[in-house]
């Protein structure tokens, strides 16, 4: 199983979603699985969240899987206040996740 | 294949423009623009102010050329544009002439009347910076919500148990346990608890934005910050409000109700919103200019011919509903909160005043009102009003409702209230409210569907206070006692307020379960105010809108304290869902017109069969026949008919005995509740119920009611 790894920056929001989007987009575009690594991630906002579930959907679309990592308390309050964690396959740390995509 | 009409013709300032899209107003992104549009019939001219989220100064003022303007609508695209990153606002000019119907005034900066994201008072209780030239402040929306299959729930309106809440008084307690108190959020995380009640749809009292601090100050009594709580003046028709949400610091209101919806719609539970479209947070001629009275006075306001508005609202200025334009952007709201937000059903807040002409007068068919009642995406949405206003007019039987318009029954509160403290004198009314009401909807055909049935709602005491308090306690809210209402119904059962005595909190708890027992036994759709089922009190205040303290939220210490009530509501209301016998959507026949071998409703007494027998018009007991009310399961053809019901009130203060009617051969009457029964012998569980010794007569206590059921 081809997987890559895309580690965001401290926010994810309109200021750097274009480069975020293209990045992970290039991932997929290659065939590999993506796991977006978000441990120094402290804020998303609307677009941030958005840019997040259209990674997912054109993963799923392609046969491919998205994984989040390491979120941060805050950001994880955001996703669950607002539905989007559930469309996710969240994992704590990247070591659960890969020992998670092996099983 | 590309357009051609993608490119900008105008530049301003560095941005990039071309002449947007008159319809829809407000703003809408497409592609990399965004369509700015705002109509007004009396301005001279308007200009699009911009800013940078929470920036004091905008950063452009963008003035709309002669070729952006239609008719009397204004509209413009912008390219490229960081909207994440942009507040928007409206200046208008135009003449200031009020004695004309104009306050037009270019210094003011005007909030978008068709903004749906809505910032400025983010986080509840928060003071904003007073001295803001724009308080609040609209951004556009990302309206692209993932729903998956989720849909409007569309149940059968008479199947209806709601469960009528406030978003903040729900959680915001100490003892709630959520984590996002007083939040859409928070109510997330009590659907359990909402299921367990049995509860299947809610109204969430005013969730469009409005300003906590309207009318801050502090109570005279007790020193307490009083805030607008309830939220019944709209600053927004298109917003939630943004303090409402946990992540309203966020600006992410928007995401976080719509996840609200869908996962009350996915545990089977319908929302419906009160809207207040009857006057807006702007006031009278000394209010502050928000919106409307700035971007075009004479269309949205009722005046008087003078140009003072008219007070119908009773809280400064009245909302000119049939004004066609008004009547499209209330329309347009209403479409918008279903397509966009799947709401089930909307509650109309002093809606008589939706029926009154541009000068005030009650209309025989409100074009507003047809206009709803005929709307194809509010094809399935339930309409309720509230069919009353302030000045006066009463509507209740009569609202106009081409058979679409369901209304808050207040005489079923009134009538319930009396019998419950033993008036004399009110039996042959109690008797229509307990058949859903015909004397008020069958003329008219409307049905039992159409009569919305409660005996507590936000207006008015806590069940709990209707049975501890025999007036009103409003000293807090700093009014000197004068507001709320005055005439209550209530009776504190021996002492005015709390007691020790166990025999008069032994009493409250079963008046407590003769209520919900008339509501949930009664024909028409049951409403609950929050918090009945733990008993909550608001210590006699019977107008607690602004008391953002332990007054107004739950206490959920109520739970176990008051552990028999909560049991009791729970049965209860599982029983009235088991048995569709209770929830006809037609009247009543009271005849055998199928030849089932008894009526499919029968009124008896103390003796069976004759209604008039019994005590000083305080006894009173009637059968439901089960076999008159059929359930086909998918897939089959065989029907399964419904129990027998039979449910005898004795709201005398001595007991009686009440010859029950003798059911068809093979059957036998079981008991499923006796209020005068200490608990836990009081209710029990549906299906389960014990079979009665005494099939002839049941002995009903003081003030008790028996529901039995005939299986």
């Amino acid at each position: 199983m081809n997987i890559e790894v895309y580690k965001t920056s401290e926010s994810l929001d309109s200021f750097n979603y274009q480069q975020v989007q293209d990045d992970i987009l290039a991932i997929l575009k290659k065939g590999s699985n993506a796991v977006v690594d978000m441990t120094v991630c402290n804020y998303i906002s609307s677009t941030g969240l958005r840019v997040l579930l259209y990674s997912k959907k054109v993963a799923a679309s392609k046969g491919l899987k998205l994984y989040l990592v390491g979120i941060s308390n805050e950001v994880k309050d955001i996703m669950e206040v607002t539905g989007f964690n559930s469309f996710f396959d969240i994992f704590n740390t990247m070591e659960e996740c890969l020992s998670a995509i092996d099983n | 294949m590309h357009r051609v009409d993608l490119f900008p013709t105008h530049e301003y300032q560095g941005l990039k423009l071309r002449p947007g899209r008159p319809y829809p107003f407000g703003a809408m992104v497409v592609g990399n623009m965004v369509n700015f549009s705002v109509y007004s019939r009396y301005a001279t001219d308007c200009t699009l102010v911009l800013f940078h989220n929470r920036e004091e100064k905008p950063f452009v003022e963008i003035p709309f050329f002669k070729e952006f303007r239609l008719g009397n609508v204004f509209s413009m695209i912008i390219f490229d544009l960081d909207y994440e990153n942009i507040e928007y606002g409206f200046r208008m000019d135009g003449p200031f002439l009020p004695e004309e119907g104009h306050r037009f005034d270019k210094t003011k900066i005007l909030l978008d009347p068709y903004a749906k994201l809505i910032v400025g008072r983010d986080v509840w209780g928060q003071q904003p910076n007073w001295d803001s030239l724009y308080q609040y402040r609209a951004r556009v929306v990302f309206d692209d919500f993932d729903w998956e299959d989720d849909m409007p729930l569309e149940t059968p309106v008479n199947d209806l148990i709601v469960y009528e809440m406030h978003v903040r008084n729900f959680t915001c307690g100490a003892a709630s346990g959520v984590k996002h108190r007083g939040t859409f959020a928070g109510i997330i995380e009590k659907i359990p608890y909402l299921k367990e009640l049995g509860v299947n749809c809610v109204e969430l009292m005013p969730i469009h934005e409005f300003d906590e601090f309207e009318n801050h100050r502090l109570s005279p009594i007790d020193g307490r910050e009083l805030y607008n709580l309830w939220g019944y003046s709209n600053v927004g028709f298109f917003a939630p409000k943004a303090a409402y949400a946990s992540s309203g610091r966020f600006a992410m209101q928007v995401d976080e109700l719509k996840n609200l919806v869908k996962r009350l719609h996915a545990n089977g539970i319908e929302v419906i919103l009160d809207v207040v479209f009857n006057h807006t947070a702007e006031g009278n001629e000394q209010g502050p200019y928000i919106s409307y009275r700035g971007i075009d006075n004479k269309t949205y306001y009722m005046l008087t011919p003078e140009g003072y508005y008219y007070n119908f609202s009773g809280c400064g200025n009245t909302l000119n509903c049939n004004n066609p334009n008004v009547r499209d952007m209330i329309v347009e709201s209403l479409r918008y909160w279903v397509t966009d937000y799947h709401i089930d059903g909307f509650r109309f807040d002093l809606a008589a005043i939706l029926g009154r002409d541009q000068n005030g007068n009650p209309m025989s068919n409100p074009p507003l009102l047809e206009s709803l009642a005929h709307d194809p995406i509010l094809g399935k949405t339930k309409l309720i009003a509230e069919a009353w206003d302030a000045g006066g007019l009463y509507q209740v039987g009569s609202f106009p409702s081409w058979g679409r318009w369901a209304e808050w029954n207040g005489k079923f509160r009134d009538s319930m209230r009396r019998f419950l403290k033993s008036d004399e004198g009110v039996l042959a009314d109690v008797k229509e409210r307990i058949i859903g009401s015909p004397d008020l909807y069958a003329s008219q055909g409307r049905g039992i569907k159409a009569s919305v049935n409660f005996i507590t709602a936000h207006d008015g005491f806590t069940l709990m206070d209707l049975v501890s308090y025999n007036n009103k306690h409003n000293e807090a809210n700093g009014e000197d006692n004068r507001d709320g209402e005055n005439n209550n119904n209530s009776w504190n059962c021996g002492c005015e307020g709390d007691t020790d005595n166990p025999d008069i909190n032994r009493l409250r708890h079963q008046q407590v379960k003769n209520a919900i027992s008339m509501l949930m036994m009664s024909q028409g759709i049951p409403m609950v105010l929050s918090g009945d089922e733990m008993g909550n009190s608001q210590q006699g205040n019977n107008n607690a809108y602004c008391q953002d303290n332990e007054i107004a939220w739950l206490d959920w210490n109520n739970l176990e304290k008051n552990a028999d009530i909560f049991r009791y509501f729970k049965q209860i209301i599982k029983f009235r869902r088991r048995h569709k016998v209770l929830r006809y959507d037609e009247h009543l026949r009271h005849d055998d017109y199928l030849g089932l071998g008894s009526p499919d409703f029968s009124w008896h007494g103390v003796k069976a069969w004759q209604p008039e027998s019994g005590y000083n018009n305080l006894t009173v007991a009637f059968m439901l026949n089960g076999r008159y009310a059929v359930t086909v399961p998918e897939g089959s053809s065989e029907g399964i008919p419904d129990d027998f019901i039979y449910v005898a009130m004795n709201m005398h203060w001595e007991m009686h005995g009440f010859e029950v009617p003798q059911l068809p051969e093979g059957m036998a009457w079981h008991v499923f509740a006796n209020t005068g029964m200490p608990s836990p012998d009081d209710i029990f569980e549906p299906g389960e119920e014990p079979l009665i010794d005494n099939q002839h007569e049941v002995l009903l206590g003081p003030r008790s009611i028996i529901i039995l059921v005939g299986r």
